[in-house]
């Protein structure tokens, strides 16, 4: 049996929602979900798996304050020790208040950039990669839930598509997946 | 459905009112400064940290107004119960005002006429003498009345408006609505201005040699702080009783998130404006730092750190701001560490090398006056529906999601 991926085009990121849940309730494991903006609370419904940018970008914000705090001390303390204002500069716990604004920004802009960065490799949707989304329409107005027939081996093709009928659908299209 | 205020609590912070009293009379003995000023700073540093967290939960509730933030409908009257502390807050900070004024304590040195006296030689201070336009007694006490019948009013109005829209439907709800919205921006507006005059006035005053132009941002970020926190534990409290059945996980989240955030901001003032003095190192202005830095670096250090680290490593999580228990632990912590803060304003400042750390005194009037705070509150709270009747985004504060 060749496999297949149905896209159900919806409207409304709500009749999109409920499309969804009728589905899963069904026991029918959704692939993804393509929309122009983020839809909420369909993670749950889909059962992603929640998100661990959180994470990232704490580690991020980690790596970024101890790079700062090593180049504070190696510019300001070790390698070149200026008197500014006479303030004492032999330790670095001694200037360490005038370092933190410093040591602030560099945490924030590490965290943000590696958030941001991580986020666009881990979609792949860095600067020049291919869109991966099935249908131009979904970055204007129209919501797109992908089906596999391979996710789901308890059901045909026919009998998701029958489902998908007895949702407000705005269009369903099928094709072969790798073929 | 009302609350009602149980036994326990009643009985609890009776015993705290008790308690706090005979140690505060004891202490009071022991209190062998001028003016008996070191039993007046206490009283004093405790009404104006009470007061300031029924402040910042009324600004809190007016910004609410402003932005039309619906998640907080559902713990509104919380918020409202808060404010109707402000009118008793208002009293208490009077009191101190007046006995000031009067000369029975020397808290504000500006006040005593013989600093502004050039034949004195003994008391005259040439740097007070030059502000006697802004700091003198008449127009001190233009701006105290101000200030204080201004929040006393709102608060009240408010509170009025809010019981008459639990009664309203409709296109009547919707007007009030609006009404409540224009008050709250002109109450902002008043706010702004006020909150840092009160800081003048109050606080900065008292070490009158020294100035700093992000002192009212500052204590208005404790204010802040401070109302934050202790809506949060109440509403936790209040949720532990089996109280407000439509506050979920989503709404503790968001209360938790704004605990974070002020801490941030609080933490972000007191370092700004820490960190232009030491860098300049001028020594009118460093001598504050010299009196809590230098004289009291445990107090300082401890009162950072519980404002600032704590908050941020403790509340940065999702899962810890959904947890009740623990959002009640840490929330606890930080209340007493905006204590802390309140203290370290008030103390060095107007005892000098007399405070010699946090005594009976302290610790007295402030088990006292948080019974008294609790009792306010907790009536307020039970004279009128906990959840609102109505309120134009009621619904969707109840379907609130994140």
């Amino acid at each position: 049996m060749a496999n297949k991926v149905i896209y159900a085009v919806y409207e409304d990121p709500e009749l999109l929602k409920s499309a969804a849940r009728k589905l899963v309730t069904a026991g029918v494991q959704v692939r993804d979900v393509f929309s122009p903006f983020p839809i909420h609370g369909i993670d749950p419904i889909i059962g992603l798996k929640r998100t661990r940018m959180g994470i990232v970008s704490f580690m991020f914000g980690i790596f970024g304050l101890s790079l700062a705090l090593l180049g504070t001390w190696w510019m300001a303390i070790y390698d070149w020790p200026m008197n500014i204002g006479g303030k004492p500069n032999q330790f670095f716990y001694q200037n360490v208040a005038a370092f933190v604004p410093v040591l602030f920004e560099f945490t924030v802009l590490c965290a943000a950039h590696g958030m941001a960065i991580t986020y666009l490799i881990r979609n792949k949707t860095l600067p020049g990669m291919p869109a991966r989304n099935p249908d131009p329409r979904s970055t204007n107005d129209k919501f797109i839930i992908e089906l596999r027939t391979a996710d789901n081996h308890a059901h045909t093709a026919e009998g998701i598509t029958g489902m998908l009928r007895e949702t407000d659908v705005f269009e369903i299209n099928e094709r072969q997946f790798g073929a | 459905m009302n609350f009602t205020i149980s036994k326990r609590a009643s009985t609890i912070t009776l015993v705290l009112i008790v308690i706090g009293l005979v140690m505060a009379a004891i202490g009071l003995m022991g209190d062998h400064t001028g003016h008996k000023q070191y039993t007046w700073a206490a009283f004093y540093a405790n009404a104006l940290f009470f007061f300031f967290i029924a402040l910042g939960t009324l600004f809190f509730y007016a910004l609410n107004h402003v932005t039309e933030t619906a998640w907080t409908v559902l713990v509104k009257r919380v918020y409202e119960g808060i404010a109707m502390y402000v009118p008793w807050g208002a009293l208490t900070v009077l009191v101190v005002l007046v006995a000031g004024t009067m000369g029975l304590h020397h808290m504000w040195p500006w006040m005593d006429a013989r600093t502004v006296d050039a034949a004195d030689a003994v008391h005259f201070d040439g740097h007070i003498n030059k502000l006697t336009s802004y700091l003198n007694k008449p127009f001190f006490w233009v701006r105290a009345i101000l200030i204080l019948g201004t929040f006393v009013l709102f608060a009240r109005w408010f509170r009025a408006h809010s019981l008459r829209m639990d009664k309203e439907t409709g296109e009547a709800l919707v007007a009030s609505h609006w009404k409540n919205y224009r008050r709250s921006v002109l109450f902002i507006v008043l706010f702004a201005f006020f909150s840092s005059v009160l800081a003048w006035d109050w606080i900065m005053s008292i070490d009158v040699h020294w100035k700093s132009a992000l002192f009212g941002w500052y204590v208005f970020g404790g204010m802040w702080a401070g109302g934050m926190i202790t809506a949060m534990i109440l509403v936790l409290y209040l949720k532990g009783k089996g109280y407000l059945p439509q506050v979920n996980a989503n709404h503790l989240q968001d209360m938790g998130k704004w605990v974070f955030a002020v801490s941030f901001l609080w933490s972000y003032l007191y370092f700004e404006q820490y960190l232009l003095i030491w860098y300049s190192n001028i020594p009118e202005e460093s001598s504050y730092y010299v009196a809590r830095l230098n004289d009291h670096p445990w107090l300082t250090w401890v009162m950072f750190f519980i404002n600032f680290a704590l908050p941020m490593l403790l509340l940065m999580s999702r899962d810890s701001k959904r947890s009740p228990k623990y959002l009640l632990g840490v929330s606890l912590i930080i209340f007493i560490g905006h204590w802390l803060d309140t203290v370290q304003m008030i103390m060095p400042g107007s005892l000098g090398p007399h405070f010699t750390g946090i005594g009976i005194l302290e610790v007295g009037f402030f088990l006292a006056f948080l019974g008294v705070f609790t009792r306010i509150v907790l009536a307020a709270f039970a004279k009128a529906p906990l959840t609102v009747v109505a309120h134009p985004f009621l619904e969707e504060s109840v379907h609130h999601h994140i």
